[in-house]
């Protein structure tokens, strides 16, 4: 029973995470049509400028200053890079993005070095929260599941209820009649690349100093984050959010039982399963859990 | 590292006829220097480098310098093959490797086939870092030196020193799904069971190889399971976030590690490892006899004061190639191997002897626990200035070594 | 693309001229790698360019197949006889199997779908390939020895100059193989069904059966690579599933061009060139790696064969003499750029691991500020002159450009 219970809390932290992250990767993908490879980097970037403007000014002003500063360069890369791009198709848009992901992690390589780097809780976040059983829950996870939610909260209102947001939800489903209907699309573009290049590196503001931030976290993230924002449906924020809990769920609950298929326990077969979910899901039903639109 | 126009020169010259060797004694040095294990590799090549340089201070061998040239495998087999052949090509016939024990075995493969086919060209691995059993048991080759304790001798000692803490009742084993975690699990237990059959064996566990991000599930499975300590081979990133896991849910355990103090881990574990942290090493940075002094503080002036020259094995391996090859009066690999078997000299911490039937050296291990630096511990861990290793257990070289199963084929 | 007897006549003697030019190991190992990816790569194009199909799991294909080869070896010391120059076969018909069965899951859909489940599925092999050691070998990986059995006439693929013919000579055969499916039915119709699969459809063929096909028939081609792979070295490891493996071709495709049939050979020569040499020059290697690819993403989609083909429409419509005022104009901005460039970054990565930058003699020191401003300046000023010679060369260039565009 407190094994289930902490590892319900765990998965629902780390789901939670996993929105955070591919919310931006849905909003591009749905809009756009480009699988932005890049943007478990932008995940990385976040995290590092996370680091760096926390040692220098503060955890909290981080929290506001990373997210901008990724997403201003996410902007620029959607602006300089990824429309030219476009033009030759999505092939390229995709390859574009694969070889950004490239060069955005030597990058890293060169500022910051190989090893990670010591990006730590703020000490007033860290500690004990309560206690469950024996084991405790940090304050810190509290927060991120926090945070997490006012930022779907946040995404929501903010899409609904603003002008903005309303072009960019029929961008979503119907992209080529909202231009039809005169809309700037293409700064709709910029603007929803950037978005979701700062919801990123938000992500990786809060991850990266639970998790360790090196510059193999981009590598070691992406994967999943397809897997949900594929599961989850094109055009679907909602989705996603249903994916990322039920994978974060699946995945650590892998871990906790102890069940044993054909001899091989479950945990061994956990790196499998968010892949073999989304396999089934490409095949039973495409346009994934709650998508709008088949790709 | 920058050789450019020579090496320009180099691929161009040796791609229209083989070169024979230079009159140098060359090292290649075969391990990954980008990418995720990149920093390890790096580490490893200054380690390898300053070594060469302190021989070299020294007279060099037989006349020559040691020059050692770099080689990044990304860590693939398959790319340390193509490194290998390139290598030869060159004229070097000394490969030195230590990151990951599958690209060790292929190099042993590889080169047993490459010496089998060109006798008169024969190759020899300096082996300063895989640790699978297996190199000095059923795969041991005449061609393989390996100056690292492997990991069954590393358990040896640990073990032992578990053996006399009443205060451990109950363990658990934690290692990564692959070759070398299923190896340090089944030592654990076999030498466990042997040594301590009052003490349970709670649980075990494998998770993938450095995929896991959280390992809170893990941390939980521990806590029910009710157990005092941790085994674990765990290394890089797979130990320090498991260590931070179990600091984050009050989690009161003991880790006993294998690589605690290697590139990233203490200073990403910080806090959240002291007086919970033990390693089994060959090296202990605030062991090591004032005759020492003057190598570390050149090692700190040259790498930054963070920085612990904590792979010995390199050094070693350096001064028992120099040692065989004035025996052997030769730089000839074949020559060198027969003379190195079974030499013995003088480490930092005592007496270390390159075993003649296996060619596993036999060498002081310690025991260490991960704690706050200051007082009588001067040196701190890698990377970090406020938290070191206290030395608790030092075992002399005869006291680590195992029977081996090896049956070298000597031509 | 018109190809002639003339074209694989000459292609079968550079093959074989190869090796008596450059002698060295290091080169032969060189070949046979190139050669060996050159395969994989053009199966790649065949989904690729041929049939519109962007996979992210072909390297599932090629590493199966290079398993099954390793195993084969291994039974084959044990007695069970299959010579050595078969071996690769016994890989394509494994690719083919593996590509029959997932094919058939994964051209339920095409598109960003099909990459999709293609990335899956790639994943998914991959991380099985942790969890069956007994097949797949684990970390280690499975080894081998392709010197076994009786020497055929002198031949016990020993030495790597004929471990290289082997490899040329299945090169040879899969590439003609591979261009003669282009000029059949099925391949015409993987074309017409990357152009407008709902044309196809209502021409009368099914797009979803054209496709399965085709990746059957690249899975049999990459089963083939992955065995010559595992035959040159002798070792597979679960890293020939990756999805480092499965980016690896995409970007040698991509790079050599996918729209020309002999463009993925081109791709894999310069990938193999930047993965061995460029690797061994510098610790940068990475980054220009990501350069050039995106460089190519960016301006060239066409890739190397791309550049080629437009050089040679250049030259049979005797524009050469037009165009070359703008080489000469363009020719040494750029290189002054590439150099400055190349500079900095290379100070750029001596910087980050403490060390000064030695070259052929000069040491340029990367902690003083004066050294940096001049790289960046000198960069900065290269890129200006680029840009001022480009808007003079600009004009010319266009109206080459509708030149060739014209007469198409």
């Amino acid at each position: 029973m407190e094994l289930a219970l902490a590892s319900l809390l765990n998965g629902v932290t780390y789901g939670l995470l996993l929105f955070m992250l591919s919310s931006g990767l849905t909003l591009i993908f749905s809009m756009m049509g480009v699988l932005n490879f890049a943007h478990a980097s932008f995940y990385m970037l976040g995290a590092y400028f996370g680091y760096v403007i926390s040692t220098r000014v503060g955890f909290f002003p981080a929290l506001i200053l990373a997210p901008l500063a990724v997403g201003a360069i996410g902007a620029a890369v959607e602006r300089f890079g990824l429309r030219r791009a476009h033009a030759s198709g999505h092939v390229s848009e995709l390859l574009f993005t694969f070889g950004l992901a490239i060069v955005i992690e030597e990058v890293v390589h060169v500022i910051w070095g190989k090893t990670p780097v010591p990006y730590r809780v703020p000490a007033s976040l860290d500690g004990p929260l309560f206690t469950l059983y024996s084991s405790t829950f940090p304050t810190y996870k509290a927060f991120m599941m926090a945070v997490s939610v006012a930022m779907l909260a946040a995404l929501y209102a903010g899409l609904t209820r603003t002008r903005a947001g309303l072009v960019i939800r029929a961008a979503l489903s119907r992209p080529d009649m909202v231009e039809a209907l005169g809309h700037n699309v293409p700064r709709v573009f910029m603007l929803v690349f950037g978005g979701g290049t700062a919801l990123a590196a938000l992500a990786g503001v809060i991850g990266g100093n639970a998790f360790i931030t090196e510059p193999g976290m981009a590598a070691a993230l992406g994967p999943i984050v397809f897997v949900v924002v594929v599961v989850g449906g094109l055009g679907s924020l909602a989705g996603a959010f249903i994916a990322s809990l039920a994978i974060g769920i699946v995945q650590t609950f892998a871990v906790s039982l102890d069940y044993s298929i054909h001899g091989m326990s479950l945990s061994r077969v956990a790196p499998v399963l968010p892949y073999l979910i989304m396999v089934a899901m490409l095949i039973a039903r495409p346009r994934g859990l709650m998508g709008t639109r088949e790709s | 590292m920058n050789r450019l126009a020579p090496a320009v020169l180099a691929f161009l010259v040796t791609t229209v006829t083989a070169f024979p060797a230079a009159a140098q004694v060359r090292i290649a040095y075969i391990d990954p220097l980008s990418g995720a294990m990149g920093a390890t590799g790096e580490h490893g090549l200054n380690e390898l480098q300053f070594a060469a340089e302190l021989a070299n201070a020294k007279g060099g061998v037989l006349g020559q310098k040691i020059e050692i040239v770099p080689m990044d495998n990304k860590l693939s087999a398959q790319e340390s093959l193509i490194l290998l052949k390139s290598a030869i090509d060159q004229g070097i016939r000394y490969i030195s490797q230590g990151n990951g024990s599958s690209v060790a075995g292929a190099l042993i493969d590889a080169i047993n086939k490459h010496n089998e086919r060109n006798p008169d060209q024969t190759v020899v691995f300096l082996n300063y870092a895989a640790v699978d059993p297996d190199f000095t048991n059923d795969k041991c080759s005449f061609w393989h030196f390996r100056f690292d304790a492997n990991s069954d001798m590393k358990m040896e000692a640990l073990t032992s020193h578990m053996q006399g803490d009443k205060g451990i009742r109950k363990v658990y084993l934690l290692n990564q799904d692959y070759s070398f975690g299923h190896q340090v699990a089944k030592a654990a237990r076999a030498m466990l069971t042997a040594k301590r059959p009052d003490v349970q064996i709670v649980g075990e566990e494998l998770h993938p190889l450095a995929k896991v991000k959280d390992f809170s599930p893990y941390v939980a499975k521990i806590q029910a399971s009710g157990a005092d300590s941790v085994i674990t081979g765990n290394w890089g990133n797979d130990l320090a976030l498991l260590v931070k896991a179990a600091r984050d849910a009050n989690l009161h355990v003991n880790f006993y590690t294998y690589y605690a103090g290697t590139v990233g881990v203490p200073q990403a574990m910080g806090e959240a490892g002291v007086d919970h942290v033990k390693v089994v090493s060959y090296w202990n940075a605030n062991g090591t006899p004032p005759s020492m002094e003057p190598m570390i503080e050149a090692y700190k002036k040259k790498y930054g004061a963070t920085s612990d020259p904590y792979s010995q094995a390199l050094r070693s391996s350096v001064e028992f190639l120099v040692a065989a090859m004035k025996k052997a009066n030769s730089t000839d690999p074949a020559k060198v191997a027969k003379a190195m078997e079974g030499m013995t000299l003088e480490g930092p911490f005592g007496p270390m002897t390159m075993r003649a039937e296996d060619h596993q050296l036999i060498q002081p291990l310690f025991i260490g626990t991960f704690v706050k630096a200051g007082g009588k511990l001067k040196r701190p861990a890698e990377g970090t200035t406020d938290f070191a290793f206290r030395l608790e257990q030092k075992l002399d070289g005869p006291a680590t070594a195992r029977p081996t199963t090896c049956k070298m084929r000597r031509s | 693309m018109r190809s002639s007897a003339w074209t694989w006549g000459a292609s079968a003697a550079l093959l074989v001229a190869l090796p008596l030019v450059f002698r060295s190991g290091f080169a032969m190992s060189l070949f046979c790698q190139a050669g060996i990816v050159a395969i994989f790569a053009l199966s790649y194009n065949m989904l690729l360019g041929q049939t519109g199909l962007l996979s992210f799991g072909h390297a599932v294909y090629y590493g199966l197949g290079a398993l099954f080869t390793i195993h084969a070896l291994n039974f084959a010391a044990a007695g069970w006889h299959l010579p050595v120059t078969l071996m690769p076969l016994v890989g394509a018909i494994a690719g083919l199997a593996f590509g029959i069965v997932l094919g058939y899951i994964t051209t339920r859909r095409a598109g960003t779908t099909f990459a999709m489940i293609s990335l899956g599925v790639g994943e998914m092999v991959a991380a099985c390939s942790l969890m069956f050691p007994g097949f797949f070998g684990g970390e280690a990986g499975i080894s081998a020895n392709r010197t076994l059995g009786e020497p055929f006439l002198g031949i016990t693929f020993g030495p790597q100059i004929q471990m290289y013919y082997l490899v040329a000579a299945w090169l040879l055969l899969a590439t003609a193989a591979m261009y003669a499916l282009t000029r059949t039915p099925l391949g015409r119709m993987a074309n017409a069904v990357r152009d407008n699969p709902q044309r196809a459809q209502f021409v009368g063929y099914d797009p979803q059966w054209v496709r399965f096909m085709m990746v059957a028939l690249s899975g049999f081609f990459a089963g083939l690579a992955g065995g010559l792979a595992a035959l040159n070295y002798e070792i597979v490891s679960s890293e020939s599933l990756s999805a480092y493996t499965s980016g690896l071709v995409l970007l040698a495709t991509y790079l050599g061009g996918i729209r020309v049939f002999a463009g993925p050979i081109a791709g894999a020569i310069a990938v193999t060139l930047m993965q061995t040499v460029l690797a061994s020059l510098t610790t940068a290697w990475p980054f220009y790696f990501g350069l050039v690819f995106l460089a190519t993403v960016l301006f060239v989609p066409g890739g190397i064969a791309g550049i080629v083909l437009l050089h040679k429409r250049l030259w049979e419509m005797r524009l050469a003499r037009r165009a070359a005022p703008v080489y000469a104009r363009m020719a040494l901005p750029v290189a002054l750029v590439l150099v400055a460039g190349v500079l900095m970054v290379e100070m750029a990565y001596r910087a980050s691991a403490g060390v000064s930058l030695r070259l052929a003699g000069w040491l340029l020191d990367t902690r003083s500020t004066g050294t940096w401003i001049a790289v960046v300046a000198s960069f900065v000023a290269a890129c200006l002159l680029c840009r001022w010679a480009w808007r003079g060369a600009r004009p010319r260039w266009a109206e080459v450009s509708a030149a060739i565009g014209d007469a198409r």
